[in-house]
């Protein structure tokens, strides 16, 4: 499997071949944890001192007592999380748990959901983006998000990447190519696309065009970037290309990733955070969750007994 | 004994079925049967009086010197005005309906209503028209009264063909452009309408194409039957071929009925023309955009 990224040291490059979801493997007890069957933490990716998280790693969204009501139907209750800058958070927890309700509230497209109901705050860098005065549509820019299922826009490459910087005014047709080459570099696509930008988004593979999302989300220069299980329907190759670009974007995004695949989980973040039923059950550093986790709940769950 | 049974039901089932399966061809050759005949006779009573005069000479008393200038002339205006007005409003109403419009009891009266105005006979309308265009509006027995007239025919169709467009853009569109940070208006106008829009530009092609066949509601507004003269504006006097076509058939001379036949033939032509550019339309901007 060949891995193109910028950063050579990265331990994915000589990993053989991706571990397959989830499941209990008691015969084989997994290096770096204390406990059977919970997946490896690779000690190389939390090593470094850029994957500790200590007192001077900065907070960019904090959550304080988030309740979400799908009318009379409570989905999270009282979620206090606090997301790291440059880090990596990894939401992971069983179906229907509210990872995906929680992610959304971080940019407010749950707003869209007939009959929601959002109480408690939320602070993105000291600003309460639920107070009435937010501008939601500002909020979006910097709050990227990239969904399950890849949806490129019916149009041509440049066109999709290009759609933010043009909603902000940008018509520049040399700023916004440039604007385009350095979201698709970014994004680990250019040398696939550069001389097709003019073809169709619809003819680029499944992980393509999920990269091509990631491209323009990234168009809009975010802070944060919001992804909802962005490999899960993708095939293992394409998951490792997208888990090395994770990788990679962590250094300039903050990023929030909901997976409920936990080797994922394990392999690509620094902090994680265990939902079930709604409440967040714990949440800490990956490899102290994975090895030593405070909850039964936590241990029960990265071990495979449920979920 | 039970074996026989068998046999004997298993033998009326497929005689049953071979019925069954004739009645259909049947009723499908029945259906093409009358459509061939139907144009049959038109072509081979009009195809005689078809040629360069006739389409560029105004109706006379005389058979052989009678041709549908006017009619054609007042069909295109018609057809052109009524596009003009009926388009932004219905693909607006349908925008507005579809995107903006909150799930309500209203909104279900609303979308009701319009379905039932789609099947409203246009002699209704006609008579609106007449009553609302010409008289209390005092815009005479014009061409855009007709136009006007034309346009409350044809509006809950294009409404209801754009709400199906829309419909058929998925959610996952609308939800990329809003976590890009695009307003719902960026969003309708700059992915929406274009992804729907071979949809509603069918629909609108078959609005105008019926719209163009109609003869009731003109007649109600008062299209003229002898119009010596093609309309210079909006508010001339006219006719449309459907008009002169019912004009010519009523005469008691058989040449008329087949000048009449002529006229059809050029209709026909238009019909044609127009539902041939529906369907590439679709096909050909539909090949595009594949979810």
């Amino acid at each position: 499997m060949n891995v193109k990224t910028a950063n050579a040291d990265h331990a994915m490059t000589t990993d053989p071949e991706p571990k397959p979801d989830p499941g209990p493997m008691p015969d084989q007890p997994a290096a770096d944890t204390g406990l059977p069957g919970a997946p490896e933490v690779h000690s190389t990716l939390n090593h470094g001192d850029n994957d500790n998280i200590d007192a001077t790693t900065a907070t960019r969204i904090t959550t304080k007592d988030l309740c979400v009501f799908y009318g009379g139907v409570q989905a999270l209750d009282n979620i206090s999380l606090e997301v790291p800058e440059h880090r990596v958070t990894a939401l992971i927890g069983p179906s229907g748990c509210g990872k995906s309700t929680f992610l959304r509230c971080l940019n407010r497209m749950n707003d869209m959901v007939e009959g929601v109901r959002v109480e408690g705050d939320v602070w993105l860098d000291k600003q309460d983006i639920y107070q009435p005065e937010t501008d939601v549509v500002e909020l979006r820019k910097r709050v990227g998000m990239v969904f399950q299922k890849s949806n490129p826009f019916p149009k041509s490459i440049f066109e999709n990447v290009a759609y933010g910087p043009r909603l902000s005014g940008i018509c520049n047709k040399a700023e916004l190519h440039g604007i385009v080459e350095h979201s698709l570099r970014r994004s680990a696509l250019w040398d696939e696309v550069q001389d097709r930008l003019n073809d169709s988004a619809l003819q680029l593979s499944g992980g393509q065009q999920q990269r091509l999302c990631i491209a323009r989300a990234l168009a809009t220069d975010p802070e944060v970037l919001l992804m909802d299980e962005p490999a899960s329907a993708l095939d293992p190759a394409s998951t490792s290309r997208i888990e090395d670009l994770i990788f990679d974007l962590r250094r300039r995004y903050t990023i929030v990733i909901v997976t409920h695949n936990m080797q994922q989980a394990a392999r690509v973040s620094d902090r994680t955070a265990f939902f079930y039923e709604g409440r967040l059950i714990e949440a800490g550093p990956t490899k102290q969750l994975f090895t030593a986790p405070k909850q039964k709940q936590t241990e029960d769950y990265i071990t495979g007994r449920f979920g | 004994m039970t074996t026989d049974a068998n046999a004997r039901r298993q033998r009326y089932v497929g005689i049953v079925s071979r019925v069954f399966a004739g009645a259909c061809l049947l009723a499908t050759l029945s259906c093409i049967g009358m459509l061939v005949v139907l144009l049959w006779s038109v072509v081979s009573e009009g195809a005689a009086w078809l040629d360069f005069d006739f389409l560029t000479s105004f109706p006379s008393r005389f058979p052989d010197q009678a041709g549908i200038k006017s009619a054609l002339a007042g069909s295109l205006w018609l057809t052109g005005l009524t596009a003009l007005i009926s388009l932004p409003l219905g693909v607006g109403a349908a925008v507005y309906l579809e995107e903006y419009a909150v799930q309500s009891r209203w909104r279900k009266i609303i979308q009701l209503n319009i379905s039932n105005l789609a099947g409203v006979p246009s002699i209704v309308y006609g008579i609106l028209g007449l009553g609302l265009f010409v008289q209390t509006f005092a815009l005479g027995r014009s061409v855009i009264s007709g136009a006007l007239t034309l346009s409350l025919v044809v509006l809950p169709i294009i409404i209801l063909a754009t709400q199906e467009a829309l419909r058929g853009v998925p959610n996952s569109i609308r939800h990329a452009s809003y976590a890009l940070g695009a307003t719902r208006w960026q969003t309708v106008w700059h992915q929406v309408l274009p992804a729907s829009l071979p949809g509603i530009m069918t629909g609108v092609i078959l609005a105008l194409s019926r719209a163009i066949g109609e003869a009731a509601p003109l007649v109600a507004v008062g299209a003229m039957a002898y119009v010596p003269f093609v309309p210079a504006s909006p508010s001339d006097q006219f006719t449309a071929l459907p008009i002169q076509i019912f004009n010519w058939s009523a005469r008691p001379q058989p040449e008329f009925h087949q000048v009449a036949g002529a006229a059809i033939i050029v209709l026909l032509a238009v019909l044609v023309t127009m539902n041939t550019l529906a369907v590439f339309v679709r096909y050909r901007y539909g090949k595009r955009i594949r979810w």
